[in-house]
């Protein structure tokens, strides 16, 4: 009997219980009833997200496949294509950190190579409580040796990302992948059923009752007690998937299949429906012949399943022989379970009875779409006066202070337990800008990076977000990469607040601006909403996942000093502005003010004239200046020099001394060239309009600032680099 | 001289070896499936980096009883190149073709980073190329290279100059902080007492480019080419004499 508490139960409002009574003409049974509670969650429906979705640019010059896919497809030249994506895993990570972040990792592999592509890197995006408590500590460890365990096995690098530390995600941590995979242009697979009387092959792992209601668990905020929801963790087997991505490019390089689609969320439900909807065929499914690895599961059990590690394969009848032998060949089950049929109907059967017969089109295409209720963000707490604020006496010391925070840390503790070299791709080891990835056979190579500062987002999602975009472009552009596309990764509260769905609609606008600025599509990505634990949100974190390309990798730049006696070059323009800051955060305890303003325009101009200039080998280093300001870039630069270079700059301007060390202003990058070529670049910076001043030399074995002549600054590298070195793993040996 | 590329199910490091030998040294290079029984004919069989069958057990404990391993414990009792990297390392330690264990590294981590490694006896026909005491920087990436033997074997290593390539600092000082992994006697390459079996845990396929960062895990591959293309056409059994007589 379906009621009120069995609707609650599997998160359906009553007008969505008589909306499916509606379009399938019936009640539904109990079956059907959970195909269509994951079907039409959040996490698979994006039902309240959709409406403002649309916004997004998706269309340019290089998009093969925009949003709507496993995943998006540029062309990146020469008849191949890059598939990429990014999914978050936070609600399991945060249940069971190690199998949670593991199968976020499986998971948007499958998304890659479901479509033909090789996955050849992947990045994280991570955010943690502050890491004093000792349950963030343990979710951290958990986390990292989770994509570490299954990214690793797999012999997928995972070449970068970044991880942020606030109070905020205490009890909601967010783990974001990134993936990005290679293929050729002609060898694309879409996850299109066609063909009436091509069989269904079900591939991989057996059906286990791990799972089952992940994507409906994702769906809705999370009290005290998590415990009991570890069942709906799944859990991951690297070495099945390492067996399941073999074989599969085996037969798409074969051309022995028509179409593919992985088991993510929702598993067979979502797989047989999505297949048969996007052919605008039916489908037949017998249960009996699904891989079961456990007695006596039911149809409903079978069907909600989130085992990992599963794909869904559509053959003509003539090529099951010859695509069993491969996938025997890898020691993987291969049964024909179903068939492609006319009408567009699911019928599903368990042990001779039609257990479930819906029209797919109203399980994938017709989950309501809700425009939500939206109330402006509630402005930042205000800054106090700038005058108020006491400045330091000890520069120097913040700036130790600020370079062993978590956030500004040295992130080592976390990427040399990634595999980040495997495949022979990576030209630049994390700790760069962005991560540079060759491509064999071709000079050309790939640049990726992932960017998101939940804070600026909180005090103004508008500005937040578009400076998220505007950092990652930045970042592409250091290394001397074209930005040529986009994922993102929404990671937000609860969507039936009024506020965080204002929060929303600020974001994607702000990513939608700055994306149209700088001409690059969003191609997919995920929301993730109901981040609440305890009634308490996150802050708003869009994470954005952006692609570029270096048309020759030997001209790709690196953040550190090249050598002492070269020239520093501030391009961009300093103000007095310290809202949002890592400074004000870590130095005064607050969370408040404005972001920093940012300009697209300029913004735009000022990554333009630094690719002209790294194109025109003028350039011997870059690094964006973010979270830390000046000061911390200046440090970075000498820490990421072969043999720790410093510097000596000398600045002017008005405004505090703090302001100018720490302050966040954005549209900054830090380059040296050599000496002889500075009045050509300040020449060029002129004339495309864009801000550029010669503040100083390399060498030395400071970082020394001095203003108008008086020095404000003083830092020994050594002592900067030991406490950037063990900003990190201090926190984890204080407990051993 | 051909090399073959061993491919078992969870081998990752596989395409990266055959990158390394085929297109970087430019030899011709094959790969061979662990289910089958043939070695195609070739000079030098690789064992890659991976999780051979998952190791969830015991690393490469799987590995020795696949079919293509018995034919390479045959290849190698005959004299034989057999060079085993990280996972393959760990296959001949269970293979028995090299003495030892692995255990997980000291601080229970996975490690992925350059390491500089000393080369101790540059007379191997794996090391033919470098200078004794040559420092080579190449990257390790592992959760169990954290070598170990009982104290009698390890003194038998060690006297028979077996210990081929030891964790050091870059001027070549042997610490314990250049340790990363724990290994006994900052262990990290042997080879057989016949000297035709070499196991490493760094990845020399991963320093053979400029682009990459460091070119020296190619004086590895230099060494087996020029000990072997030597040596030819008196493969076999003949150079596995010449291989003891060293």
């Amino acid at each position: 009997m379906i009621d009120k508490a069995l609707l609650d139960q599997h998160n359906l409002t009553e007008d969505e219980y008589r909306l499916i009574v509606e379009l399938i003409g019936r009640g539904p049974n109990l079956t059907e009833l959970g195909i269509f509670s994951v079907m039409w969650s959040e996490h698979c429906g994006y039902k309240s997200s959709r409406v403002h979705l649309k916004k997004l640019p998706t269309e340019g010059q290089h998009v093969v496949q925009g949003p709507g896919e496993n995943a998006g497809i540029l062309d990146i030249g020469d008849g191949q294509v890059v598939v990429f994506k990014i999914e978050s895993h936070n609600h399991p990570s945060y249940i069971e950190p190690y199998q949670g972040a593991a199968t976020g990792v499986g998971g948007i592999l499958r998304d890659i190579f479901t479509m033909g592509a090789r996955p050849i890197a992947v990045m994280d995006s991570l955010r943690f409580g502050p890491p004093d408590d000792p349950k963030n500590r343990s979710v951290m460890e958990g986390v990292v040796s989770g994509i570490a365990g299954y990214g690793n096995s797999i012999g997928v690098p995972t070449v970068g990302g970044e991880v942020y530390f606030d109070p905020c995600y205490n009890l909601n941590p967010l783990v974001n992948v990134f993936c990005l995979g290679l293929a050729d242009k002609d060898k694309i697979f879409y996850a299109k059923a066609e063909g009436a009387g091509n069989k269904v092959l079900y591939v991989g792992a057996k059906t286990g009752r791990d799972g089952i209601h992940g994507a409906t668990m994702a769906s809705a905020e999370f009290g005290k007690e998590t415990e009991h929801k570890r069942p709906n963790v799944q859990v991951g087997d690297p070495f099945k998937e390492k067996l399941l991505v073999e074989a599969c490019l085996e037969v798409m390089a074969r051309g022995l299949i028509v179409s593919i689609q992985d088991m993510g969320a929702a598993g067979l439900t979502c797989s047989t429906t999505e297949m048969a909807a996007k052919g605008g065929m039916g489908i037949v499914v017998d249960l009996d012949k699904v891989p079961q690895r456990e007695i006596g599961m039911t149809p409903y059990e079978i069907l909600l399943s989130e085992s990992q590690e599963r794909m869904l394969l559509v053959a003509t009848p003539d090529k099951v022989a010859a695509v069993q032998e491969v996938f025997a060949k890898w020691d993987l089950d291969a049964p024909v379970i179903g068939e492609v049929v006319e009408g567009g109907r699911a019928r599903i059967s368990f042990k001779g009875e039609v257990v479930v017969d819906i029209p797919v089109d109203a399980v994938v295409n017709l989950c309501p779409a809700y425009n939500r209720p939206i109330a402006p963000p509630a402005p930042p707490p205000p800054a106090p006066a700038l005058e108020a604020l006491p400045l330091p006496a000890d520069l120097g010391g913040v700036l130790l202070r600020l370079l062993a925070s978590p956030t500004i840390a040295d992130k080592e503790w976390v990427f040399r337990q990634y595999d980040h070299m495997v495949q022979v791709n990576t030209v630049f080891l994390p700790g760069a800008d962005a991560a540079v990835l060759r491509i064999k056979g071709s000079k050309k190579a790939l640049a990726m990076t992932l960017d998101g500062n939940g804070l600026y987002t909180r005090l103004d999602p508008r500005t937040g977000a578009r400076i998220a975009v505007a950092e990652a472009c930045r970042n592409l552009a250091c290394v001397g990469a074209r930005p040529i596309g986009v994922t993102n990764c929404l990671n937000f509260g609860n969507p039936e607040k009024p506020e965080v769905m204002g929060q929303f609609e600020q974001a994607v606008t702000g990513i939608a601006e700055a994306c149209r600025t700088f001409g690059i599509p969003v191609t997919g990505g995920n929301v993730s909403f109901y981040n609440d634990t305890e009634g308490l949100s996150i802050h708003p974190t869009p994470v954005l996942g952006i692609v570029g390309i270096i048309e020759d990798v030997r001209k790709a730049v690196r953040p550190g000093f090249r050598a002492a006696g070269d020239a520093v070059v501030l391009i961009g323009e300093s103000l007095e502005e310290l809202g949002g800051t890592e400074y004000l955060k870590v130095v005064h305890g607050l969370e408040a003010g404005a972001p920093p303003a940012i300009d697209l325009e300029q913004e735009k101009r000022s990554q333009e004239f630094l690719l002209d200039a790294i194109a025109a080998g003028l350039i011997r280093s870059a690094h964006d200046l973010s979270e830390g300001g000046l000061a911390v870039a200046l440090a970075e630069c000498a820490f990421h020099a072969k043999d720790r270079i410093g510097c000596a700059v000398d600045l002017d301007g008005a405004g505090r001394d703090d302001a100018l060390l720490f302050g966040e202003s954005q549209s900054r990058i830090l380059v040296t060239c050599r000496r002889a070529s500075v009045a050509g670049l300040l020449e060029k910076a002129a004339a495309a309009g864009v801000p550029a001043k010669a503040i100083g030399r390399t060498g030395g074995t400071a970082i020394a600032v001095k203003r108008a002549g008086c020095e404000v600054l003083h830092v020994p590298v050594d002592d900067a680099f030991r406490a950037w070195k063990d900003g990190l793993p201090a926190y984890f040996r204080v407990r051993a | 001289m051909k090399f073959g590329v061993v491919q078992f199910p969870g081998s990752n490091c596989d395409f990266d070896a055959v990158h390394a030998l085929r297109n970087v040294m430019k030899r011709p290079t094959v790969m061979l499936w662990h289910k089958d029984h043939d070695l195609q004919g070739v000079d030098c069989v690789v064992l890659p980096g991976g999780f051979a069958y998952g190791d969830y057990l015991r690393v490469g404990a799987i590995a020795r009883f696949s079919p293509l391993m018995q034919e390479v414990r045959t290849f190698a009792r005959g004299g034989g190149h057999v060079l085993g990297i990280c996972n393959g390392f760990q296959v001949l330690l269970e293979l028995g073709l090299l003495p030892g264990a692995m255990l997980r590294n000291k601080d229970l981590k996975f490690l992925c980073q350059h390491v500089h490694i000393r080369v101790e006896d540059a007379r191997t026909d794996f090391t033919r190329a470098a200078r004794k005491g040559q420092v080579l920087r190449i990257p390790i990436a592992h959760f169990d290279g954290n070598y170990y033997a009982p104290a009698r074997t390890l003194r038998d290593l060690e006297r028979n100059g077996q210990v081929v390539f030891r964790y050091c600092e870059a001027d070549g000082e042997v610490t314990a902080a250049a340790n990363v992994n724990g290994s006994l006697g900052n262990i990290a390459g042997i080879r057989n007492k016949e000297g035709n079996v070499l196991g490493l845990m760094p990845h020399p396929e991963r320093a053979s480019e400029a682009l990459l960062g460091s070119e020296d895990g190619r004086t590895i591959f230099e060494s087996l080419i020029l000990s072997l293309e030597r040596r030819k056409p008196a493969r076999g059994p003949a150079a596995g004499k010449a291989a003891r007589h060293d």
